[in-house]
């Protein structure tokens, strides 16, 4: 066994534990309910904006961009705009390309070195599908849950639910997004164990999340569909969390244990996330290879700290070859002559 | 070449299952024979004023490191992290996804899984997870963090010279994690200590004092194009006129030296002097060269942001000193990553020049309009499209030509058609490579960044195979003869990759093929191109 998913694992279901235990037989219903919920909401906003500023503050010496794609040149070669961007305009499709498809990503390819000597290289699409399933049905499943911050539910977010029930079975209808999520975890976990690069690289960094991510889902799945919670208690809860005005003690009290853990799961999610590789969600909109303008010849790019360095100045240069230069027919500023005549 | 294994046992030595029993951060770095490069000469560094200039020998256990060496590293890291939003945000938002392991042309040859892009960069980001992060001093090892002991100095200095800064893996990152920013700054790092190869501390020893990195001197220079120039005329029965260090003239030239020095380069300068010797006769082009800025690459980029500022330097100055309008350059790779993407910031603003308009068709490189140096490959695209040139393509029709993209015109220029629509114009047989292969995915020589030295070949060779492999296919499927590239250290170093993994083709650069193609006013019949081979078939035309 791999202590690097074992640790991980094991961290995850001793935090359930904390908080099934905490809530059900000590009672933390309010630490576990409200406080620890708020200080995770305070830490992922001020860890997040901490960093983002930390990226911010340091400086971007150079305009870096990779071209993915004929550059803009003479009138009649068609330039790639969206992968060799020379206009903020253009940068910003290549930035939501990159953000809302990954697209990067979708030109993944799969290496085989075959025993003849041949290398090929196949597109391969799993990861970029496994990861947009990822995302979406993670960013579905945050909507939805907008209906326990809110009171009337906005019509959008039944919209939303109505859409992700659009397959209409099982009782309660089943949500397609938390089974999605669920699986897709699940998949990028799977890869992470049984392709040997990727083993070889993950770190427990990375294990940690995805079954954090998996143990949300899995106790919301539970939650809903087999454990039968107690609903209105949750939501008075959830908005007592937006309105500042809590429900009595009885009614956190009646809350099943199992809310308690996914709650749980959901704030050390969000008290985990500034410090960790999930800033990659901060992070993307400042990636310098992506993010900036290819038009470098055309358009000057300052550096902040650009300072003087020591050169080896073309007098200089001509002071140590003038000889030979003289000799050789090459022109020269300063004559022989002028050169002894400035020694003496 | 002799001590590498027969091409085809390669294979069966490569691997790409890493052992999963073992954690990386437990495999010590062994630095092996043919690897690696060797160290710095210190004189090389002194000539630069680098720090801790020494003898030292990387197989040896101790590398003579100063007494606060980790010290200093932890500061040049914090200091890089400020100067470098690239590196911090690259530090911090990797997620592992391993969609770049296998894009890099060094862990497809090596097998080594510490040349998967992501994990090269591991090397630095534990280190940083250690000195920087909080969780990683909280967690230590379990958060991915491990302190900086010399062995991971040596770890560090051994796969940052396995990198050629290619940027190939930074196509695929969903995050645009570019490992070249890693590997310059894990060298600048490196550099701190005293710790370069000579393959490239001496080459930027030499560019500073004499202007090019193979320390020619302005004499030498001078006397080896006028070698060329003598063959020309045994060629052609045509004498070029090659201009130097000119005051007044109206482009500067510059190229990297490697052409001026080595073949198959040498038949590409000689391409240069024929076509801006027609351009003259035809047209009254005006260009120099100049002794001073003779190299158009920049070995400083494969040292430290500031090493390359100081012999970029020179381009603008000279260009200024003699008064020129604007800038032409050679074919180069990094060379044009440079100019494209730090040479404006660096020395610029070049406002002493003028905007780039071809004197011959009225062309505005708008597109150059505030570097003011303008892509050879550009230059003579536009002269072709304008019917500006004379060219008889059955000269080289003997040639089923590819064309290798070069690192940097791809990934940090996008210069991807205008050489395909010269090579097509000069040549009646062109295939392009597979596209997983070739453009923006192209694949290194495998010996870019300061690497294509000779006690390192091994290394070369399998890092040159995803390309060479690439160059197999279409020479078995079109019986491809002749591999077209617009890099210098192509030209040096493809070559010998060739003749390792697909003997049978040659090396050329794009101006080779235009000069052989180019009719000169005045020439005689040519019985020969460039490098004096028979033009097979050429006699039987003459009769038509």
């Amino acid at each position: 066994m791999n202590v690097k998913y074992m640790y991980s694992f094991l961290a995850v279901i001793v935090l359930f534990l904390i908080a099934y235990v905490g809530t059900e037989a000590v009672g933390l219903q309010w630490l576990f309910g409200v406080l620890i919920p708020y200080a995770a909401l305070l830490v992922f906003v001020i860890g997040f904006g901490r960093r983002v500023m930390s990226w911010a503050r340091s400086a971007v010496p150079f305009r870096i961009p990779t071209t993915c794609g004929q550059q803009k040149t003479l009138p009649w070669i068609r330039p790639n705009s969206i992968d060799n961007p020379t206009t903020t305009g253009a940068v910003a499709v290549r930035m939501f390309l990159e953000i809302v498809t990954f697209r990067s990503l979708f030109r993944n390819t799969r290496m085989k070195a075959k025993a003849d000597g041949r290398i090929t290289y196949q597109l391969e699409l799993f990861l970029w599908l496994g990861a947009l399933a990822f995302h979406y049905a993670f960013a579905t499943v945050l909507v939805r849950h907008l209906r326990f911050f809110m009171e009337p539910v906005p019509v959008p977010i039944k919209l939303i639910e109505t859409l992700d029930a659009f397959f209409q079975f099982g009782l309660p209808v089943v949500y397609l997004s938390g089974v999605v999520l669920a699986a897709a975890v699940l998949y990028l976990a799977l890869r992470r164990v049984f392709i040997p690069t990727v083993r070889y690289i993950s770190l427990a960094n990375d294990f940690f999340p995805l079954f954090l991510i998996f143990g949300i889902a899995f106790t919301g799945i539970l939650m809903r569909y087999f454990a039968k919670v107690d609903i209105v208690g949750i939501k008075a809860l959830t908005m007592g969390l937006v309105t500042f005005s809590f429900p009595e003690s009885e009614v956190l009290k009646g809350i099943s244990g199992l809310f308690y853990g996914h709650l749980f799961f959901v704030s050390v999610l969000l008290a985990y996330f500034p410090f960790s590789k999930l800033m990659h969600l901060g992070g993307i909109f400042l990636s310098p290879t992506r993010n900036l303008t290819t038009d470098t010849r055309a358009r000057r790019h300052v550096n902040p700290w650009n300072y003087p360095v020591k050169v080896h100045t073309y007098e200089e240069y001509e002071d140590d070859f003038r000889e030979k230069m003289v000799e050789a027919g090459l022109p020269v500023v300063k004559s022989l002559e002028a050169a002894a005549a400035e020694k003496e | 070449m002799k001590d590498l294994p027969k091409a085809k046992d390669f294979y069966s030595r490569l691997a790409h299952r890493p052992d999963s029993a073992s954690d990386w951060m437990d495999v010590p770095v062994e630095i092996r024979k043919g690897m690696y490069c060797y160290a710095a000469n210190p004189k090389s560094l002194d000539t630069l004023g680098f720090p801790y200039a020494r003898d030292w020998n990387p197989v040896e256990g101790d590398w003579k490191l100063p007494e606060n060496w980790q010290q200093i590293i932890h500061e040049g890291f914090k200091e890089r992290l400020e100067r470098f939003r690239s590196f911090k945000v690259f530090m911090d938002i990797c997620v592992r996804c391993g969609a770049c392991a296998d894009k890099c042309h060094f862990f497809i040859g090596t097998g080594d899984p510490k040349n998967m892009p992501v994990l090269r960069a591991e090397l630095l980001r534990s280190v940083y997870r250690n000195d920087f992060t909080t969780f990683g001093k909280l967690l230590g090892r379990i958060g991915g963090a491990r302190p900086m002991t010399v062995d991971v100095l040596k770890e560090w200095w051994y796969y940052m010279f396995q990198c050629t800064e290619c940027r190939r893996c930074s196509v695929f990152c969903p995050y645009g994690i570019d490992t070249a920013e890693i590997t310059i700054m894990g060298r600048e790092l490196l550099n701190l200590l005293g710790l370069n190869i000579d393959w490239i501390a001496t080459p930027v020893s030499n560019c500073y004092m004499t202007g090019n990195h193979l320390g020619i001197q302005p004499h030498a220079y001078k006397d080896m194009l006028d070698f060329f120039v003598d063959d020309i005329e045994e060629i052609t029965g045509v004498r070029v006129e090659p201009s130097y260090n000119r005051v007044g003239a109206d482009i500067l030239f510059i190229t990297p030296s490697g052409d001026v020095f080595a073949d198959p380069g040498t038949y590409t300068a000689m391409g240069y002097l024929i076509l801006f010797h027609y351009l003259r006769e035809k047209y009254g082009f005006d260009i120099t060269w100049s002794t001073y800025a003779s190299e158009g690459g920049n070995f400083g980029f494969f040292t430290s942001h500031e090493t390359m500022k100081r012999l970029n330097s020179k381009m603008y100055a000279e260009a200024r000193r003699l008064g020129v309008k604007w800038i032409l350059g050679g074919e180069c790779g990094h060379m044009w990553r440079v100019i494209t993407q730090y040479m404006d910031t660096m020395n610029g603003p070049a406002d002493f020049l003028q905007e780039p308009v071809s004197p011959i068709t009225g062309t505005r490189f708008e597109n150059a309009k505030s570097t003011k140096m303008v892509h050879i490959a550009e230059f003579t695209a536009d002269l072709i499209r304008h019917g500006k040139l004379e060219l008889d393509k059955r000269r080289n029709r003997h040639l089923k030509v590819t064309f290798h993209d070069s690192c940097n015109p791809s990934r940090g220029m996008g210069m991807l058609e205008e050489p395909r629509y010269v090579i097509r114009n000069v040549c009646d047989h062109f295939y392009d490579m597979p596209e997983n292969t070739i453009r923006e995915q192209t694949f290194c020589c495998g010996s870019g960044a300061g690497l294509n030295a000779g006690e390192n070949m091994e290394l070369r060779m399998a890092g040159g195979l995803p390309r060479a492999n690439a160059v197999k296919y279409v020479h078995e499927q079109h019986g491809v003869n002749m591999l077209a590239t617009i890099c210098a250290i192509d030209r040096a170093a493809l070559p010998p990759l060739m003749q390792y993994w697909v003997p049978g083709v040659d090396v050329t650069g794009l101006h080779e093929m235009v000069a052989n193609a180019l009719v000169l006013p005045g020439e005689k019949q040519r019985e020969t191109n460039l490098r004096g081979e028979p033009l097979e078939g050429m006699e039987d035309d003459s009769d038509e």
